[in-house]
């Protein structure tokens, strides 16, 4: 058959054949890198784990199944307990809010100095990305617990650590929105003798606030976990009481805090699509 | 000119009245959640006491805390009933005593005895030295302090300051005096501390001491490199091992820094991360083609699916992971699947909703040469969707370390766990930083690893949406 071929399209073929080993092989050295992590994972997780895995498996269902048990021999009682968490949840919902709030400004504030169409100095620059890279990656939890410890039992470590937190997460994230704006009114700004600020002002922001508002919302969504988190190691809301409540073990108690915090994360979630959706027209 | 101009300007505002009315009025719409976002920050700035801060924020503790984490300190103390005793030792941990065995190798240089050959000089960092006699402590030759002080015990057996009746409060800065302690603070570096029944000294420097080789260990003489070099000579410092071994297992089982512990647990906690992810990936994959509507026509199938998306999302990795760690117990399964189920809803949702963006004729065109419905989806949707899908997993391996850790910290181990248990003594705080350190390192490290992956894989090291 390839005989017949001119000698051209031979050469292709043979290309073609060379490119088509390559990437399988490439494929095949993938797949077997991610086997070989897989497997010293299970070994490592095997020998560090406490309870054996089969135990585990079959062990699965007993808590659920214990917190519904108890549940449902309460019977209607049930639903004002329910509502007595609800000012724990507030709390945890304020310093949520609160916290992405300021962590907003401060993002904002970043991502001006970080940005390279509208700062010259390129130490600056390299300075606002260095500190946005370190705020970003300490986990919250840490920095919480430190503050914690400073501090004493509070909300005010769980606002201090998600502020931090924020500022650099949405920093990173307002300076790209920032940097790819268009670069049109700016210039167009700049030829009628405006200023830095009022460039900024009536060209910049304009352009990006939706954008910001919308990583926002996004944002807020993902701190209303993390300040449940932060409550189980102290610092209140409605994560330090289900912590409580596991302890004591008061089974319906703490399905009665899940529930209330599967709701407001699924509702959270649902409500910042569309809100999303309102700002920037998609999903994303 | 001017004139002429608020003409033109009513012209046109005569012309388009829609578009200035319009702005006016989405002009006082943001003044008004200007001023709501405002008030709530007002109110939340008192419901949650940051009005406190000032008042919580105790400046001493942070000094303190600050202080352990960069500097090590040695304590030296002399009990009043027995003077000839005086015990040093390292960060005051009764293990790790100097000069218990033999007495005059280890004794650090800045303890000797002074030229009246009676008493024992004490030399901090800054030239300042404190003097122990059997009656009494001097303190001699601060910078900054125009004289010496002394401290003795009056009859009562309490301490006092010599002379302290005549001196300014100015001259005696530095000194708390309460009625069973006197405390001479400096600086943070230096610390005297004289009680009814005893002296302490706190002798601060700067470094992580012993952060290779701790205390007892007998490579504690050598430097880092010293050691290093120790194992390529023959001679052996312990005969019961060869010196690498000796090397790995000092370094290893450090009492202070515990670097064994400390590495295995980071590794427990990228190993929750990585195959938390692969499970997430490799359940989300087959469920979010079902979850298509391009891919599977059976609509009570895809609702289900995309409910139990949001299920498993929903669930924060907080509760999976409580509910986990009653049936594995503390460790990685923890972790692994607390880390899978919820990113199983959030990976699930995302590819599937990639696949259902893609390009329709691709998939019509394997579809044109006859292919089976299967063969359509892996020649006409996967390699359109492979980049998304690689992109979105390795995002969330990155964010999934820093959860490792959190999970880690609520009781699955891990170095989050090592990290609470380091904080909860309360003065190893060199520890605290060292693991902060650590941390900080493999998060931006993973963050590093997976931009470098996408910029390989597919090209661009941004996260891909659709």
């Amino acid at each position: 058959m390839s005989k017949a071929l001119p000698a051209n399209l031979e050469q292709i073929e043979v290309n073609l054949k060379k490119l088509t080993n390559q990437r399988t092989r490439s494929s095949l050295l993938g797949i077997a890198i991610l086997i070989l992590v897989f497997f010293s994972g299970t070994l490592v997780s095997l020998e560090a784990n406490a309870g054996s895995f089969s135990r585990g498996i079959a062990n699965f269902f007993n808590y659920p199944r214990d917190l519904f048990i108890d549940t449902f021999e309460m019977g209607w009682k049930y639903w004002p307990r329910v509502v007595k968490y609800i000012p724990e949840l507030i709390t945890t919902l304020n310093i949520a809010l609160f916290s992405t709030s300021i962590g907003f400004v401060l993002a904002v504030i970043f991502a001006i100095f970080s940005s390279r169409n509208l700062i010259r100095n390129k130490r600056v620059i390299q300075f606002t990305k260095f500190l946005m890279d370190v705020t970003r990656s300490f986990p919250t939890l840490i920095i919480a617990m430190v503050f914690l410890y400073l501090m004493g039992k509070s909300s005010l470590p769980a606002v201090i650590a998600i502020t931090i937190h924020t500022a650099g997460a949405l920093g990173k994230l307002f300076t790209e929105a920032i940097e790819n704006c268009d670069g049109k009114p700016i210039e167009g700004l700049s030829s009628v003798g405006a200023t830095w600020t009022q460039k900024i002002r009536f060209s910049v922001l304009p352009q990006v606030l939706p954008l910001f508002l919308s990583y926002g919302i996004l944002r807020l969504e993902i701190n209303v976990r993390e300040s449940t988190i932060l409550g189980f190691v102290g610092a209140g809301g409605i994560g330090e009481m289900l912590a409580a409540l596991i302890q004591w073990n008061y089974g319906a108690d703490v399905l009665a805090c899940m529930f209330l915090l599967v709701g407001t994360i699924i509702a959270l979630d649902y409500l910042s699509a569309y809100w999303r959706h309102n700002l920037i027209g998609v999903n994303q | 000119m001017s004139s002429s101009l608020a003409i033109e300007r009513d012209n046109i505002r005569k012309l388009f009245p829609d578009t200035f009315i319009q702005a006016r009025k989405s002009r006082i719409k943001g003044q008004i959640i200007f001023f709501l976002i405002l008030i709530y920050l007002i109110i939340g700035f008192f419901t949650l006491d940051v009005v406190d801060i000032p008042k919580k924020w105790k400046p001493q503790n942070a000094a303190m805390f600050v202080l352990d984490t960069y500097a090590h300190k040695d304590h030296v103390t002399m009990k009043w009933e027995n003077p000839d005793d005086i015990k040093i030792a390292f960060e005051g941990n009764y293990r790790s005593v100097y000069g218990r065995d033999n007495l005059d190798k280890s004794i650090p240089e800045w303890f000797y005895k002074n030229s009246d050959n009676i008493g024992n000089v004490i030399e901090f960092n800054n030239q300042g030295k404190a003097i122990l006699y059997k009656d009494r402590v001097e303190i001699v030759n601060f910078p900054k302090y125009e004289r010496d002080f002394t401290i003795k015990l009056n009859t009562n057996g309490k301490p006092y300051v010599v002379g302290s009746e005549d001196l300014a409060k100015d001259d005696l800065k530095g000194f708390r005096i309460t009625e069973n302690r006197v405390e001479f603070r400096p600086t943070l570096h230096e610390r005297v501390q004289v009680y009814p029944k005893k002296v302490e000294i706190h002798r601060y420097s700067i470094g992580w001491k012993y952060f290779w080789f701790d205390f007892s260990s007998p490579l504690e003489p050598y430097s880092f490199f010293e050691a290093l070099g120790l194992t390529f000579s023959k001679e052996r410092v312990v005969p019961e091992m060869s010196n690498l071994k000796l090397f790995l297992t000092e370094i290893k089982d450090n009492e202070a820094f515990m670097h064994g512990r400390v590495w295995w647990a980071m590794l427990e906690t990228i190993v929750m991360a990585v195959l938390g992810t692969m499970f997430a990936t490799v359940m989300a994959l087959p469920l979010s083609f079902l979850a298509a509507y391009n891919v599977t026509p059976i609509k009570a199938l895809r609702f289900t699916l995309r409910r139990l998306f949001d299920t498993l999302r929903g669930i924060d990795f907080l509760i999976w992971s409580l509910i986990f760690l009653r049936a594995f117990g503390p460790g990685p399964f923890t972790g692994i699947f607390a880390i899978g189920f919820t990113d199983t809803g959030t990976l699930g949702k995302l590819y599937s909703e990639a696949i259902e963006n893609t390009e329709k004729k691709q998939q019509e065109g394997v579809q044109s040469t006859g292919a089976s419905k299967f063969l359509q989806h892996r020649f006409g949707i996967i390699p359109q969707i492979l980049p998304i899908f690689v992109s979105q997993s390795l995002y969330y391996l990155e964010s999934n370390t820093r959860g490792a850790v959190i999970i880690g910290a609520m009781g699955a181990g891990g170095i989050g766990l090592q990290f609470l248990g380091a904080l909860g003594t309360g003065n190893d705080f060199e520890n605290v930083a060292y693991m902060a350190i650590l941390v900080l390192a493999v998060v931006i490290f993973m963050d590093r690893l997976s931009a470098w992956l996408r910029r390989i894989l597919i090209g661009t090291d941004q996260l891909i949406v659709r």
